[in-house]
């Protein structure tokens, strides 16, 4: 009996490290994504990148014109649209990747069953948790760029190392994503899917998106600094503004804490509902 | 153990097979075994532990103990290649209600790693096979639920697995799409894939299975064709008799001692013989006169109820 070519796909992965968890087919998850993309998801792009945009120009023209110029480093002022927009850059990659990798998600666990037919191929939990990962990944690019080019002309975000301001926005994606499909993986109702909704606001508001952090008193700027939007704030602001400096090595240390732990547990947790 | 090897011997064999979920046993130590080419079927009432035993053949759920070789490999231990062995047809719809029907195979087929190239021929062969060629570019969502049906067999094909597994497969379906999906799974069986299926409904494994095992909370109660089983634990003929809700147990010794066996259900009574024409003469005859009659052929619903003194779908 001749052997199919799934059989044989599947049979040269044999003793390979990481066979049954990861099958080398997280691609096959992006194009699933693509193909639903194109018939009509487009929409949700577009509102995720217009919506830093409204934000720059509200706070940055018309607060700026009230804040004047603000000091982020010796002999270094900035404009207040020039803090404020790598910080909604920041933010908009964070809400792409959690918008995508919680409810999102949720409804393909709980209700459409897609990860329980992907998992009764031949692919493996992790194909699952890194496709889906690296879709709010790619969503992530695409709103960094469009933010980028409309705000690269207008001179709030200069230089070549201002276009660093992507890569760090996709990054920034990568680890909230990771992070999001965990503890979407974990959760079992919506009530607790509505947690994330309920976090997500006052993490932006108050992580020094839109004011720097030394208004606050020592112990408040010392939570702040310990959640991840500060963080990666941070990244974006530093490269976009060209501070260059060793922390940001800090910062993006704590991003791949993120997206190492997120894929860890959402793997380990797929597993356990869907092959256990 | 090779391919070539595995062909030899049954391509599905289980000793001793159980899952336990904490202090609950779903499947209790089960003994089968299951032939190439063959049409084998798990019929039992829900809870029975017939989808547990699916999932564990098809490497996506561990058992607790016991031994199962699938194709002479442990689920457990050569999953991915397991899988890409089998078709999967799940107790519940799980297709990508936003795509088309055609893009539905072409992302199942990818999963499997196969090429563009191929995937592109079969679904042609695949929409053919599903009666589905008018509605390629369909949106799942607007399918009724046989044609859902068919497309998600027709998806479990594109690996052009040996082993087709079917879980109710039509379970919620008005008789007509029934039919058209039995007649697309005697055409699979006549091209040599194996055929594993679930079911609660009699006539559904009376139809499509050369041989099954009847399951009840864990453990088999009986194993056979169906007409061995029906030959086995029942008479030819069955006769079912109404006197009324509160006159059906009040008869009873009567009637007992009329026939084989009976059984008194809250509706009706049901009365075991190989001449049940003869039997509701003596009944008559005995000014027993039910409001209602009827003679039928056995079933596996009289076997159920003989191994389990309960009815299959209640």
């Amino acid at each position: 009996m001749s052997v199919s070519d799934a059989v044989r796909i599947a049979e040269n992965l044999k003793g390979r490290i990481g066979e049954g968890t990861y099958s080398r087919r997280a691609r096959a998850i992006l194009e699933h994504r693509r193909i639903a993309f194109k018939q009509g998801h487009w929409i949700v792009v577009f509102t995720g990148f217009t919506e830093p945009v409204l934000y720059l120009f509200s706070f940055g023209y018309g607060v700026g014109k009230l804040v004047g110029k603000i000091q982020v480093g010796p002999n270094h002022w900035v404009t207040y649209a020039q803090f404020i927009a790598p910080a909604l850059l920041a933010t908009s990659a964070m809400n792409g990747a959690i918008y995508d990798s919680t409810w999102n998600v949720f409804f393909r666990l709980k209700w459409d069953g897609t990860y329980k037919a992907m998992l009764a191929t031949s692919l493996g939990p992790l194909d699952v948790a890194l496709g889906e990962i690296g879709w709010a990944l790619i969503r992530g690019l695409i709103y960094a760029t469009g933010f980028t080019a409309i705000v690269m002309p207008l001179g709030i975000i200069k230089g070549w190392y201002g276009l660093l301001a992507i890569p760090a926005a996709v990054i920034i994606a990568f680890g909230f994503a990771s992070i999001g499909m965990l503890y979407t993986s974990y959760a079992k109702s919506f009530q607790q899917m509505d947690w994330v909704n309920i976090v997500m606001l006052p993490l932006f508001l108050f992580s020094g998106a839109l004011y720097p952090l030394s208004i606050y008193p020592a112990w408040l700027r010392m939570i702040i600094e310990a959640l991840p939007l500060w963080h990666g704030i941070q990244i974006v602001r530093e490269l976009s503004l060209g501070i260059i400096h060793w922390s940001l090595l800090g910062h993006i240390a704590y991003f791949f804490v993120m997206i190492v732990t997120g894929l860890f547990f959402t793997t380990r947790r797929l597993r356990a509902l869907f092959m256990r | 153990m090779s391919v070539k090897d595995a062909s030899q011997g049954p391509l599905i064999s289980a000793k001793g097979l159980r899952k336990e979920y904490g202090a609950f046993t779903a499947v209790d130590g089960i003994d089968f075994h299951v032939n190439k080419g063959e049409s084998f079927g798990f019929l039992g009432p829900n809870g029975a532990g017939k989808s547990t035993t699916m999932r564990i053949i098809a490497a996506t759920l561990t058992r607790t103990a016991g031994e199962i070789t699938v194709l002479g490999k442990d689920p457990e231990k050569s999953g991915p290649e397991i899988r890409a062995h089998l078709g999967v047809v799940p107790q519940q719809d799980n297709l990508d209600n936003s795509l088309t029907v055609e893009d539905n195979l072409y992302v199942y087929g990818r999963y499997f790693g196969l090429s563009k190239k191929y995937i592109r021929t079969k679904i042609e062969e695949l929409l053919t096979f599903a009666q589905l060629e008018e509605k390629r570019g369909v949106k799942v969502e607007a399918l009724s639920g046989g044609m859902k049906r068919r497309l998600t067999i027709a998806r479990a094909l594109v690996s052009e697995p040996e082993i087709l597994m079917l879980d109710e497969p039509t379970t919620g379906l008005d008789p007509q799409a029934r039919h058209i999906l039995w007649d697309r799974l005697f055409r699979l069986k006549e091209q040599g894939v194996t055929l594993l299926i679930t079911t609660h409904y009699m006539d559904e494994a009376e139809q499509l299975c050369d041989r099954l095992i009847v399951m009840d909370k864990g453990k088999i109660m009986a194993e056979d064709s169906p007409a061995g089983l029906i030959k086995k634990y029942s008479t030819k003929e069955v006769l079912e008799v109404r006197f009324g809700s509160d006159r059906n147990a009040q008869y009873s010794d009567q009637l007992r001692a009329m026939c084989e066996r009976i059984e008194v259900l809250p509706d009706r009574v049901l009365m075991y013989s190989d001449d049940c024409e003869e039997l509701l003469h003596q009944v008559v005859l005995a000014g027993l006169a039910p409001t209602t009659s009827l003679v039928r052929r056995s079933s596996l619903e009289d076997v159920f109820l003989r191994l389990t003194g309960r009815t299959l779908v209640e």
